[in-house]
């Protein structure tokens, strides 16, 4: 029956090739003709393949990072950014919604993308593979940690409750002493003409990070919108030259 | 069993941590030839053994247990937000036992002469991405969902009431990842625990393939050639960040106090402390005459220090301990290197004269907002 469908002008206008992959040339064309696995190269190193050697943490993050997205989506729909729907919404997902356990799987999994991607900058140190060529990735790799967790701690902020907003006061509290752009940080004083100060309580980082002078309906949306669009939208352009230099750069580091 | 955790308790408070930890780190990696000597002698090689793997981690799973029969303990680590971190101190400890054993293997065979595993002969080496890596890849995807359910239905996600703007936490903590920085508020002020540090942070981690950045030693797990880097490295995740983490979420209560593990969070719980400035025990403690109205010169001692320690301190050391890492870098990477070293250390260096001396700032501007 499989093998008849696999003959059919309809499974070979999917499949390039068609059937099942048995000769070498065959396995090399699956990953030259697929979009999705044409990520990889054909061929690699064999330690490439080691679990000992890899860790598979790097894939782990980026598998993760997809789970996100789609748990992320699905809790789109039931989930409204304002004061007023944002915590009773939150509790609905669990109580309401069937088998709800959206909310669990996107926040653990939100915990566990952060491990894994340590534990990937780890390997990639332990190894050495930040090394010339790879300089530059490893630059990008840095800025992915810090786009995970700025969208960790976005995230933070949604479910509205004691925990959430609290947890963010004291993180955007920080931005209060940013030097010259905080009303409280060293050198914002010297921003003045005459008396009239240019950096106040309302004018300063934090005022731009959370849209107010306190935490409020401005800070929820602002967080929800750099949460859902603005941060994803820059990590996966950042994603992209990852991959795209780990390719580039030699793939999988060996040793010279 | 009381006293047990009364040891526990008192061990982990903070100076007694750190310092212990401080004193056997570099011995277990070794950052230079003398320690490497010393971890030699006292054998602490043994560790990345797999019989002391094994050993370790059953240890830490019944020191977990036991802990879990303790309400203040289980209430701190079954906090559903803590519970990362129990599988974090688990994790990171399997990766650094996995990646040192790998090393030394490695280092072992190529004293012998030996090939190691990763060196390959292009191309009869290779295997295919089709079906050896696609495979590998489909496993780990299946059980890393299956793992993601199982915690899902396992734990539910915290929700507390609702937001409340005028009624704070005590104690108010970031998240979980953050802790480590929000620790370091006990020794600086926002502007350099919030702002500037993890800013370097940043920096520095962009700036190691540029300053260790000759080729050998990549592509494999190796430690004896690659010592220096691999030790302040791991002084910096495992210590300066994972350790602040831990200590931040599992060790701080209410008024951001103190408390061992095993310890009740006493809301009233008093740590009467008066910590003072660099200018106040100069001008108040030594010389007896109160503050000068001039800022400048009230802070002038804690401004020289600052511009010793900045200014004086690389050039001296370029001359003496750093010397090979100076002619390696060229003036231009050493400044940026040894600056960077030389920032993170302040943390320790805070901790130490908070501990020793309460010293709170050296210097100390309020009206400018710039306390250091």
């Amino acid at each position: 029956m499989l093998e008849k469908f696999r003959e059919t002008q309809f499974y070979k206008s999917i499949f390039r090739g068609g059937g099942v992959p048995k000769s070498r040339r065959q396995r090399m064309m699956v990953v030259l003709n697929s979009v999705f696995l044409h990520l990889h190269p054909v061929r690699l190193p064999k330690h490439a393949v080691k679990l000992k050697f890899t860790w598979c943490m790097g894939g782990l993050s980026f598998f993760i990072f997809l789970i996100l997205t789609i748990s992320g989506i699905l809790l789109m729909f039931y989930y409204r950014p304002t004061i007023e729907y944002a915590y009773t919404d939150i509790i609905d997902l669990a109580e309401q919604v069937p088998f709800g356990i959206m909310r669990e799987v996107h926040r653990w999994g939100a915990h566990a993308m952060v491990i894994t991607v340590w534990l990937h900058m780890f390997r990639v140190f332990m190894t050495g593979s930040y090394k010339p060529p790879r300089e530059f990735n490893w630059a990008v790799g840095v800025i992915l940690l810090l786009l995970t967790l700025l969208l960790s701690f976005t995230g933070y902020l949604l479910p509205w409750d004691q925990l959430a907003i609290w947890a963010i006061t004291v993180g955007s509290n920080m931005a209060r002493a940013t030097p010259f752009f905080g009303h409280e940080g060293p050198g914002a004083a010297l921003l003045a003409i005459g008396d009239i100060n240019f950096i106040t309580m309302g004018s300063d980082a934090r005022f731009a990070l959370i849209g107010g002078r306190f935490m409020g309906e401005a800070a929820l949306l602002r967080f929800y919108v750099l949460h859902c669009i603005g941060l994803p939208f820059i990590i996966m352009i950042f994603m992209a030259v990852h991959f795209w230099r780990i390719r580039k750069d030699g793939g999988i580091s060996t040793p010279v | 069993m009381e006293s047990f955790k009364h040891i526990i308790d008192t061990i982990s408070n903070p100076t007694i941590l750190f310092t212990s930890t401080l004193i056997i780190f570099f011995f277990i990696f070794p950052i230079n030839d003398w320690f490497d000597k010393w971890n030699r002698r006292l054998k602490l090689y043994v560790l990345w053994s797999k019989k002391s793997m094994l050993l370790a981690a059953i240890l830490m799973a019944a020191f977990f247990l036991f802990g879990l029969t303790d309400p203040d303990f289980r209430s701190i680590v079954l906090k559903p937000d803590n519970v990362p971190i129990s599988g974090l101190i688990f994790l990171v400890y399997f990766f650094t036992w996995l990646s040192m054993h790998q090393a030394y293997e490695n280092d072992a065979r190529l004293e012998r002469g030996e090939s190691i595993d990763e060196r390959y002969e292009a191309p009869n080496d290779k295997v295919l991405v089709w079906p050896d890596l696609v495979y590998i890849e489909f496993i780990s995807l299946i059980l890393c969902s299956a793992f993601l359910l199982v915690w899902s239905i396992g734990l539910q996600a915290p929700i507390e009431e609702p937001a409340n703007p005028t009624e704070s936490p005590n104690p108010a903590k970031a998240p979980w990842y953050f802790l480590g920085l929000q620790e370091m508020l006990v020794y600086f002020d926002p502007w350099m625990a919030g702002v500037v540090l993890p800013s370097l942070i940043i920096v520095g981690l962009i700036a190691i393939p540029y300053i260790d950045n000759e080729p050998a030693g990549s592509g494999y797990y190796s430690f004896k050639n690659r010592k220096l880097s691999i030790a302040l490295f791991m002084f910096g995740w495992l210590v300066l960040w994972d350790m602040l983490i831990i200590v931040g979420t599992v060790l701080r209560g209410p008024n951001w106090n103190f408390f061992g593990p095993f310890e009740y969070w006493d809301i009233h719980k008093l740590e009467a402390l008066t910590n003072i400035n660099l200018s106040e025990f100069i001008y108040i403690k030594w010389m007896n005459t109160g503050l000068p109205n001039n800022i400048l010169l009230r802070e002038i001692w804690g401004i020289f220090l600052l511009l010793g320690y900045f200014l004086i301190l690389p050039p001296l050391l370029a001359r003496t301990m750093c010397k090979k890492i100076y002619e390696r870098l060229g003036s231009f990477k050493y400044s940026i290197f040894i600056v960077l070293i030389l920032i993170a250390l302040t943390l320790p260096i805070k901790m130490y004269l908070r501990w020793m001396f309460n010293m709170k700032y050296i210097i100390s501007i309020p009206e400018y907002f710039f306390n250091f």
